[in-house]
């Protein structure tokens, strides 16, 4: 982020509080969602995964000020996105015979 | 010398030096944990039985609640910077130095918790019993090795075995009471270590990355907070620039954190 007016800085400082209170709800529906009993366990990871991923979201975009980066940084990042993609899609395949446990 | 391109953004690049730096070593960050969460998937998968309830999920809330403040602390330092309220960095700054401390001290009240919880195997007389629970005294780290050690001579142990526990929780219901097991009928004694099971050597190869993370984020934030901070004098943009790169950093270690949390605490 280059100079900013003030007010900009201020407008900014109002949206952190919010993603601040959005991330600590966050935190409190995947305490109380991991107890719900979905019946299927896949259920609970994706609930959990999902939550994460948002949160994730907020950090990155609001604190991080990804949601308005140049486009240098999203080169690099979606350079990384893809081998983080297929560092865990190879895991995946060479276990896919045993991907059943996971969700017992 | 002068280092280029500190405040003002290169042409071609459109940033200043120090954000392309930090943000290329957090690529090299996301693969190193993402090697990691790779590994974790393929141990779950590849295990028949993965345990839960290991963990205090209250105490483990309490620090994404930790973290997540200090995230937030340390974007309104940078933010206090832009606006020109030193005052308020330094009022920011040192809240998040003193968050990751405090992160880092209940992380390392679990893991003493780790160490001095007991998995128990001996020879009752009739047959072998499997027990799991806290030694007389809490010592830390005990093995087979220790009780026969001959300048301990411990002939025998008291045993405190773990309450029933529920799916997440802490135990609960009535303790049942502690029984004495002697040296010589016991068959394996070990903590709740990383050596303990799959699951532990994964929860601790994690946490303590993240943890080494968070030291390291803290040392950096705080050098800003103390002497890094009379830049304010002289270069004063430059500052704003170095803490937005430790923030980049910092907020790094809670995005990792968002996922540790559920992945070990609550999966």
């Amino acid at each position: 982020m280059h100079d900013q007016h003030a007010e900009d800085i201020k407008q900014a400082t109002r949206k952190y509080i919010y993603v601040f209170l959005a991330l600590l709800l966050g935190t409190v529906i995947t305490v109380v969602a991991s107890y719900v009993p979905f019946g299927i366990k896949a259920v609970n990871i994706g609930v959990a995964l999902f939550i994460a991923s948002v949160k994730a979201f907020l950090v990155a975009g609001y604190f991080m000020h990804l949601i308005s980066e140049k486009k240098m940084i999203y080169g690099i990042l979606s350079a990384t996105g893809f081998f983080f993609v297929g560092l865990m899609f190879l895991i995946i395949w060479s276990e896919a015979d045993q991907v059943g446990n996971f969700f017992k | 010398m002068d280092i280029p391109y500190t405040i003002e953004a290169r042409p071609d690049t459109g940033l200043y030096n120090a954000k392309v730096g930090i943000w290329l070593f957090l690529a090299s960050e996301v693969m190193l944990f993402g090697a990691l969460f790779s590994s974790y998937v393929m141990l779950r998968v590849g295990s028949l039985e993965w345990p839960h309830g290991l963990l205090n999920v209250p105490i483990g809330t309490l620090n994404t609640v930790v973290l997540i403040t200090s995230s937030i602390t340390v974007v309104l330092a940078w933010a206090s910077l832009k606006l020109k309220d030193f005052s308020k960095f330094k009022l920011f700054q040192g809240c998040t130095v003193l968050l990751a401390l405090t992160f880092v001290i209940i992380k390392s009240f679990e893991y003493h918790d780790k160490f001095t919880h007991y998995y128990v195997q001996y020879n009752d007389g009739a047959q072998i019993v499997e027990k799991t629970g806290h030694l007389e005294g809490n010592p830390l780290n005990w093995t087979l090795a220790t009780l026969a050690d001959p300048a301990r001579s411990i002939a025998e142990i008291t045993f405190h075995p773990d309450a029933a526990k529920d799916e997440h929780g802490p135990a609960h219901g009535e303790h049942p009471a502690p029984i004495k097991i002697a040296t010589s009928q016991i068959k394996k004694l070990e903590s709740f270590g990383p050596w303990h099971s799959t699951y532990l050597a994964i929860y601790f190869t994690l946490t303590g990355l993240h943890a080494l993370h968070v030291i390291g984020g803290a040392i950096v934030i705080g050098y800003f907070w103390g002497p890094g901070s009379r830049m304010w004098k002289t270069e004063p943009a430059r500052l704003t620039n170095r803490v937005e790169v430790s923030g980049l950093f910092w907020h790094f270690v809670d995005l990792v954190w968002i996922f540790l949390f559920p992945v070990l605490y609550l999966l």
